[in-house]
C-alpha cells in the first residue's frame, strides 16, 4: 500500500528531496507539502537577480505549481506546519496570517478553525534558515528590510525608488548582493560590516581589504568594524543611522543582512533533538526515526550549511534510503567550495581560509594594481583551502584536486596558473567512470572508454569525432589524452589535426608562408602547387578566406571555391531560400530606410521581416533569383549576415539620450562598422559598443567589446562569447577617444585574421594565445609588428567592395542568380541501341 | 527492365566551373556539376538528410557537400559519408556542347511497356 510522506518546507532543499525520491521510486509515497510562502518554490540563490530587476520573479521558479499537480503531489502553500505529534502520527498546520513573513517566528494566534491535520508514515523537516538580526533599537521602523524572500525583494525595490541613501548592514555574500541591487536602483549605498573585513566566511583579511578597495572604486561606501546602535527616524522615517562608536550616518533605508539562523521550533515542538539545528545522523534521520530532515535547518556531525551543494548530497543520500534504493547510502558531511561573483569581481573560496597549524603551507601571489589574490593552503600535500579573487580561471582544476584529495603537483604554482605546456594537473586515469569529462557536450569518461576499446580511436581528435568530447571549449582535451594513454598505454598523434585545411598537410604558418613564397593568390593554383592539383572540397572554403586575408585587393576570386552564401551574398534557410539582412550601422535606421525595407518585403512577398540579434532587420524567405532586384530597390550595403567576416558593431544609446551614457557608443560603433564592414576573417566577428559598464548592447560578451567608462576612455575587450559557447571577453586595453579604439580593434582583428586557425571563433583563440601574450603583442609591440597590423588591415579596409553594390548592378558570373531550371525531355532511346 | 531516356539539359557552359546547377525533369530535382577538370555529375538533387539542394553545394575530389548541415555525397557512387545515407546517380556526358542526361523512366512517371 502506498505510504505517506509529509515534507515540511518548500524551498529549495524540500522540493528537490521529493525531485529525488521521484526519480528513484515514482508513485511509492503519497507525498503532501507545507510550504508558508504562498509560491511554489524558487531559486533562492536569484534574488538579487530580482532586487537589481535582470530577472523577474517568476523567473527564479524552480517547479510551476502545475509540477506538483503532475506528481500528484498536495501543496500547502502558505501555510505553517507548527507541530508534528508523534504519538498520533500526524502534522498539524495552520495558514500564516497575510504580512506575517514567511520565516518570522510568529508567536501570534492562529485561525483554529483552519486547522490542517495531515497524517504521514515519513516526516522530511526542510524549514531552511531564516535572518539572524542583532539588537538594533529602531529595527521595526517602516523602510528596515531584511534580505531573504522574494517578497522583501519586492518591498525594497518599490521603497528604494523614494530614497537618495541606503546603508546595508552585513557586508557577507548576502549583504553585498543586497549592495549590487540597490546600485541599480541610484541610490547611494553604504555596506557596514561588524567585524574587520569583508565576506569574513570567503576572504581572510588581505582578500577582504582588497575586494574592499574594489567595491568602493564602484562607489560603494565600506564600513568594518562598524556595529550598529540605532535607527534615527523622523515622524517614522528613518533619517539615519547610529555606530557603537558614535558615528552618525545619513540615509533613507536600510537592509539588514547579517547572517541567518536554522528554524527549528516545530522540530523542539515536537520532541526533536536539536542543537544548533536539527541534529541528523549520517541517512539524514533525527532522533525519531520515522521523521528526518536535511537542508539549512539540519546540524550534522556539528556543522550546519547555507550553499546549496551540500543540500544536494543530503537529498541524494535521504532519498537512496527513504525509498530503499539504496539502503546503505550515507552522508558523510560535504567538503564546500563556493565560486560567485560580488558586484562582478569573480571569486573562489575553497575550503578553509587561514592557516591553522604552524606545518600549513601557504602559497600565495598577490597583485594589487589589478586587485588579484590567489592564496592555497596545503596540508600533507593536499590542497585544504583557498581563496582566488579577481582570476578564477583555473578554479575547476583547483576544485577538483580539493574534492578528490589528490596530491598537489610537485609545483603547485601550477594550480593558480595551469600547467605549463598543456599537461593536465588531475589524472583523469583515476576518476570513476560516471565522471564527466567534457562539460561543454557532457560526455562522461565511459563513453570515452568505450570509444577507445571498441571504436578503434586512437586520439584526441578521433574520440572528439565520435563523441564529441573535447571539441567544446577544449580545454578537457588533456583529460581525453590520458583516458586513451591509460586504455592503449599511448596516445596516437594526429597531425592532420592542426593542419589549416584538411586537404593540404600544413598548418597554418607553414601554409601561408608557401602561398607567399609561390605567390599564390587562387584557390586552385593553392592545389596546382600543393596537391599536385588534387582538389579537396573540405578546403576550397578555408582556403579562399585565408587567401583574401594574405592579398587583398589581388585575390582572384573562384567563386566555385565559395560557400554558396559568399557565391550570392545572403544566407540559405533550410527550405533552400535566403535571408537578406541590409546594414544598419550601429543599428541606427531611419523612416526613409525602413520605408524601403518595407516596401522591398511588400514587392518580393517576403515571409517573415525579423529583428535580429545584432540590431538589424532579416527579410526571410527570399528567392535566389530575386536578390540583385531586392539589392537595387533596398540601396542599403550588405550587411554580411551570411559570411565569415566582420558582422555588426551593436551599441547602446549612449549619450544622445540615455541618463547614465558616459560615452558616446552610437558614434564609435558607426564608425567601426563603417571602417571594418565585410573584412573577412577566419570566424565571423560579432562586436558591440557599451556607453557604460550597464553593458546593454553586451560588448563585454563579443567578439570584440569597447566600453565606455568615462572622459572618453574605452575598455577594449576580446575573446567574449555568448553563443553556444558563454564567455567574457579579457581586458586588452583601455583606449583614450574613438581614434585609439579603433585602431587597437583593427590591430586585434588582423592579428586574429592572420594567426587564427579556420573556424577558431576569438573566445578560442584568446584562450589559446592568452591575454598576456596578447597584451605584450598588441599593445607593448613586444615583437615590432603593431604597425605592420595596422597598415594589414588598412589594406583589407582599402580593398572593401559592398558586394550588393556591385553585383545587383552586374553579376558577377552568368547564371549567378538563376534559380532550377525547367527542363523539357527532348528525345526518347533505346538502351539496346 | 528499366527503360533510359536520353535529356538534353543544354549548353556545358552554362554551368560555372567547379559548380553546380538545379535540373527539374519531368517534376525530378537533378543536380549537375561540372568539376574544374571539366567532368560532369549527375546526382539527385535533394541531400536524405533534411533535403537541402546539393547542387547549391562546394565540391571536389569527386565529392559534393551539402550547403545545409555538411553532409558529404560521392559524385559518381551517391555513397554518403553519414551512416546508411545514400543519393541516387546518374548517367551523363557532353555532346557536340550540350549536356546529356540518362535518366530512368521510373523517374520520369513514364510507364514502363
Amino acid at each position: 500500500m502506498q505510504k505517506k510522506l509529509v515534507v515540511i518546507g518548500n524551498g529549495m532543499a524540500g522540493a528537490r528531496v521529493v525531485e529525488e525520491i521521484l526519480k528513484r521510486a515514482p508513485g511509492m509515497f503519497e507525498i503532501v507539502m507545507f510550504g508558508a510562502e504562498p509560491y511554489g518554490n524558487y531559486n533562492r540563490i536569484l534574488l538579487s537577480n530580482v532586487l537589481n530587476q535582470s530577472q523577474r520573479a517568476e523567473e527564479t521558479f524552480l517547479n510551476p505549481l502545475s509540477w506538483y499537480h503532475e506528481n500528484e503531489i498536495t501543496l500547502h502553500a502558505g501555510v505553517r506546519a507548527v507541530k508534528i505529534d508523534t504519538q498520533k502520527r500526524c502534522v498539524l498546520g495552520y495558514p500564516l496570517p497575510a504580512k506575517v513573513n514567511a520565516y518570522e517566528l510568529y508567536e501570534g494566534s492562529f485561525d483554529q478553525g483552519a486547522l490542517v491535520s495531515e497524517s504521514y508514515d515519513h516526516v522530511i523537516i526542510a524549514t531552511g534558515s531564516r535572518p539572524f538580526v542583532p539588537p538594533i533599537e529602531g529595527q521595526s521602523l517602516s523602510g528596515v528590510f531584511l534580505f531573504r524572500t522574494i517578497d522583501d525583494c519586492q518591498r525594497i525595490a518599490e521603497f528604494a525608488q523614494g530614497c537618495r541613501k541606503a546603508v546595508v548592514i552585513g557586508g557577507g555574500l548576502l549583504g553585498l548582493e543586497a549592495a549590487r541591487g540597490l546600485l541599480t536602483h541610484n541610490v547611494e549605498v553604504t555596506v557596514i560590516e561588524a567585524v574587520n573585513q569583508l565576506m569574513p566566511v570567503q576572504l581572510d583579511a588581505e582578500s577582504g581589504e582588497m575586494l574592499k578597495r574594489t567595491l568602493e572604486a564602484m562607489g560603494i561606501r565600506v564600513i568594518v568594524s562598524g556595529r550598529t546602535q540605532r535607527i534615527h527616524h523622523d515622524h517614522n522615517k528613518i533619517t539615519g543611522l547610529a555606530l557603537q562608536d558614535g558615528t552618525l550616518l545619513e540615509t533613507d533605508m536600510v537592509i539588514i543582512s547579517t547572517g541567518i539562523r536554522p528554524i527549528t521550533e516545530i522540530a523542539q515542538a515536537s520532541g526533536i533533538t536539536v542543537n544548533k539545528g536539527i541534529v541528523c545522523n549520517d541517512t539524514m534521520q533525527t532522533n525519531v526515526p520515522e521523521i528526518f530532515a536535511l537542508g539549512e535547518c539540519v546540524e550534522h556531525r556539528g556543522k550546519i550549511y547555507g550553499l546549496v551543494d551540500p543540500i544536494w548530497d543530503q537529498a541524494r543520500v535521504l532519498a537512496d534510503v527513504i525509498t530503499g534504493a539504496n539502503p546503505s547510502a550515507r552522508y558523510e558531511g560535504s567538503k564546500t567550495s563556493t565560486k560567485l561573483k560580488v558586484m562582478g569581481v569573480d571569486l573562489v573560496s575553497i575550503g578553509i581560509k587561514d592557516a591553522e597549524k604552524p606545518s600549513d603551507e601557504i602559497v600565495l601571489y598577490r597583485e594589487l594594481r589589478r586587485n588579484i589574490y590567489k592564496k592555497i593552503i596545503i596540508r600533507d600535500k593536499k590542497v585544504i583551502g583557498a581563496i582566488l579573487l579577481g582570476d578564477t580561471e583555473y578554479a575547476d582544476t583547483l576544485a577538483q584536486v580539493f574534492l578528490t584529495e589528490q596530491a598537489v603537483p610537485e609545483n603547485p604554482s601550477e594550480l593558480l596558473f595551469g600547467a605549463v605546456e598543456g599537461k593536465a594537473l588531475i589524472n583523469a586515469a583515476d576518476l570513476p567512470d560516471h565522471a564527466q569529462i567534457c562539460n561543454c557536450n557532457g560526455v562522461c569518461k565511459k563513453d570515452i572508454v568505450n570509444v577507445i576499446l571498441n571504436e578503434d580511436c586512437k586520439s584526441v581528435s578521433a574520440v572528439g569525432a565520435k563523441t564529441k568530447a573535447g571539441k567544446g571549449c577544449g580545454s578537457c582535451r588533456g583529460m581525453i589524452a590520458q583516458i586513451i594513454e591509460s586504455c592503449l598505454g599511448k596516445v596516437s598523434y594526429d597531425p592532420a589535426e592542426h593542419y589549416y585545411v584538411p586537404g593540404i598537410p600544413l598548418e597554418k604558418s607553414q601554409l601561408v608562408a608557401e602561398i607567399r613564397a609561390k605567390q599564390l593568390k587562387s584557390v586552385s593554383a593553392v592545389f596546382a602547387a600543393l596537391t599536385a592539383g588534387r582538389e579537396d572540397a573540405d578546403s576550397k572554403i578555408g582556403l579562399a578566406s585565408l587567401l583574401k586575408t594574405i592579398w587583398p585587393g589581388q585575390y582572384e576570386d573562384e567563386r566555385d571555391a565559395r560557400f554558396i552564401n559568399d557565391r550570392v551574398h545572403a544566407n540559405i534557410q533550410r527550405d533552400g531560400t535566403f535571408s537578406v539582412v541590409p546594414r544598419i550601422y550601429g543599428g541606427v535606421t531611419s523612416p526613409d530606410e525602413l520605408m524601403r525595407i518595407a516596401q522591398v518585403a511588400i514587392k518580393y512577398k517576403v515571409r517573415m521581416v525579423k529583428l535580429t540579434g545584432g540590431q538589424r532587420i532579416d527579410l526571410l524567405g527570399v528567392q535566389k533569383s530575386d536578390l540583385p532586384s531586392i539589392w537595387r530597390d533596398l540601396g542599403i550595403p550588405s550587411g554580411h549576415a551570411y559570411t565569415k567576416a566582420f558582422r555588426t558593431c551593436k551599441s547602446c544609446v549612449g549619450t544622445d539620450f540615455c541618463r547614465y551614457g558616459l560615452g558616446d557608443s552610437i558614434s564609435l560603433s558607426q564608425e567601426i562598422e563603417r571602417r571594418y564592414q565585410g573584412i573577412e576573417s577566419p570566424h565571423k566577428m560579432k562586436l558591440a559598443t557599451a556607453g557604460c559598464p550597464r553593458n546593454c548592447s553586451e560588448a563585454y560578451v563579443k567578439d570584440v567589446g569597447a566600453v565606455a567608462i568615462g572622459e572618453d576612455n574605452w575598455e577594449i575587450y576580446i575573446g567574449g562569447a555568448s553563443g553556444g559557447t558563454v564567455r567574457k571577453g579579457d581586458l586588452l586595453y583601455t583606449a583614450k577617444g574613438h581614434e585609439e579604439t579603433i585602431k587597437i580593434f583593427g590591430r586585434f582583428m588582423q592579428y586574429y585574421r592572420e594567426h587564427a586557425k579556420y573556424l577558431e571563433r576569438t573566445y578560442g583563440f584568446v584562450e589559446r594565445i592568452g591575454i598576456d601574450i596578447l597584451k605584450s603583442i598588441l599593445i607593448e609591440d613586444s615583437l615590432g609588428i603593431c604597425s605592420q597590423l595596422d597598415d594589414r588591415i588598412q589594406e583589407a579596409v582599402d580593398a572593401y567592395r559592398d558586394p550588393w553594390k556591385e553585383e545587383a548592378a552586374l553579376p558577377a558570373y552568368e547564371h549567378q542568380f538563376e534559380g532550377p531550371r525547367l527542363v523539357e525531355v527532348l528525345r526518347e532511346a533505346n538502351n539496346n541501341g | 527492365m528499366r527503360t533510359p531516356y536520353l535529356v538534353n539539359l543544354g549548353k556545358v557552359g552554362d554551368i560555372p566551373l567547379g559548380q553546380g546547377i538545379c535540373y527539374i525533369v519531368k517534376g525530378t530535382e537533378i543536380a549537375v556539376f561540372r568539376s574544374r577538370e571539366k567532368k560532369l555529375f549527375a546526382v539527385e538533387n535533394k541531400c536524405p538528410h533534411r533535403q537541402g539542394p546539393l547542387s547549391e553545394g562546394v565540391i571536389g575530389s569527386g565529392k559534393v557537400i551539402c550547403p545545409l548541415h555538411g553532409h558529404k555525397f560521392d559524385l559518381t557512387t551517391g555513397q554518403g559519408t553519414e551512416k546508411g545515407e545514400c543519393v541516387r546517380t546518374f548517367e551523363i556526358w557532353e555532346e557536340r556542347g550540350e549536356i546529356v542526361l540518362n535518366i530512368p523512366g521510373d523517374l520520369l512517371n513514364i510507364k514502363e511497356e
